[in-house]
């Protein structure tokens, strides 16, 4: 069972491998969007990097849940609607949708997802220690 | 031109491994241009020869009902230039596969040594219409057939590989046009 330091230490090491940045610049406030560069099919490359490091499933979706931002009943005007947002909490725990609830740009949404929410995402999938 | 980099399966195992080979002949026309006076084969294709052979196994898993693109080269390195009369062997292994996609690693060998080796992640592309228009399965199995898969393939259950039976009906309809 991995402590909340080495799967700190497993994502950096994925993310630098998947985005091409370095050690350093993986913090757990950087967006993988907006600080690290990550564009959308990053997110496959990432997803099986975690799957790889941690023996655990992914399933589509779950960690950018592009299905909800790309369906009309939860988005108007490029907007997210409260039932969208709704959604969104049910389905990502472990993100902090706050800033992004107050105003729910659909195009802000990629910027939103830090190193820290992925952590909390893996912290969910595996038990932890320490 | 026809856009296939590499000449024939001589391995092929379903879900897990296959091994084509490319022969680089002075025929080619772009060898003349890359470079003059020294002809070798372009790095970049040999990357999408690798991806051939990684896209169509990973196509194969799948028995074509998803539309497999090269999404990402994560590592490519090469190691000596290929020329004119090499004989490229290709060796692509799926590392893990999913509803996603799928993340191959690759190498290129001429004879025992070590040529190129690469990572390479492909996507399936979400379904659409004109996906479908670009990617029909059929299209695949010609491609298959041609690169002589169905004689050397593996089924993962250890059986022989057999064409899907759409291709028969394809052949029946008039076969490849292509």
């Amino acid at each position: 069972m991995p402590t909340k330091d080495e799967i700190f230490d497993k994502i950096k090491n994925a993310l630098v491998e998947a985005l091409g940045v370095d050690e350093d610049e993986v913090t757990p406030e950087a967006t993988l969007v907006g600080d690290l560069g990550a564009e959308s099919i990053d997110f496959l490359d990432i997803v099986f990097r975690l799957e790889k490091a941690f023996d655990i499933k992914v399933p589509r979706g779950e960690l950018f849940p592009e299905d909800i931002l790309t369906n009309a009943e939860y988005v108007q005007d490029g907007k997210v609607t409260a039932e969208g947002i709704k959604q969104l909490r049910a389905r990502m725990p472990f993100a902090d949708l706050e800033a992004f609830s107050a105003n729910p740009n659909v195009k802000d949404f990629g910027n939103m997802l830090t190193v820290q929410d992925m952590c909390r995402y893996v912290e969910s999938k595996v038990e932890v220690t320490g | 031109m026809r856009w296939i980099w590499i000449d024939k399966f001589i391995e092929f195992e379903s879900g897990k491994r296959a091994q084509a080979i490319k022969n680089i002949s002075l025929a080619e026309e772009h060898l003349h241009d890359h470079f003059p006076g020294a002809p070798m084969m372009p790095n970049s294709l040999i990357v999408e020869g690798l991806a051939q052979t990684g896209g169509l196994l990973v196509g194969e898993y799948n028995r074509f009902e998803e539309k497999v693109i090269l999404a990402k080269v994560s590592k490519a390195l090469f190691h000596f230039p290929a020329v004119p009369g090499d004989t490229l062997r290709y060796t692509a292994e799926i590392d893990s596969i999913t509803d996603g996609g799928a993340t191959v690693t690759a190498t290129s060998h001429v004879g025992q040594r070590l040529q190129a080796e690469a990572e390479l992640m492909f996507a399936h592309l979400d379904d659409g219409n004109r996906s479908k228009t670009l990617f029909e399965p059929k299209n695949f199995v010609f491609t298959m057939k041609l690169l002589g898969v169905f004689d050397v393939g593996r089924a993962s259950d250890g059986g022989k590989l057999v064409e899907p039976p759409g291709l028969a009906q394809f052949k029946a309809e008039g076969g490849a046009n292509q």
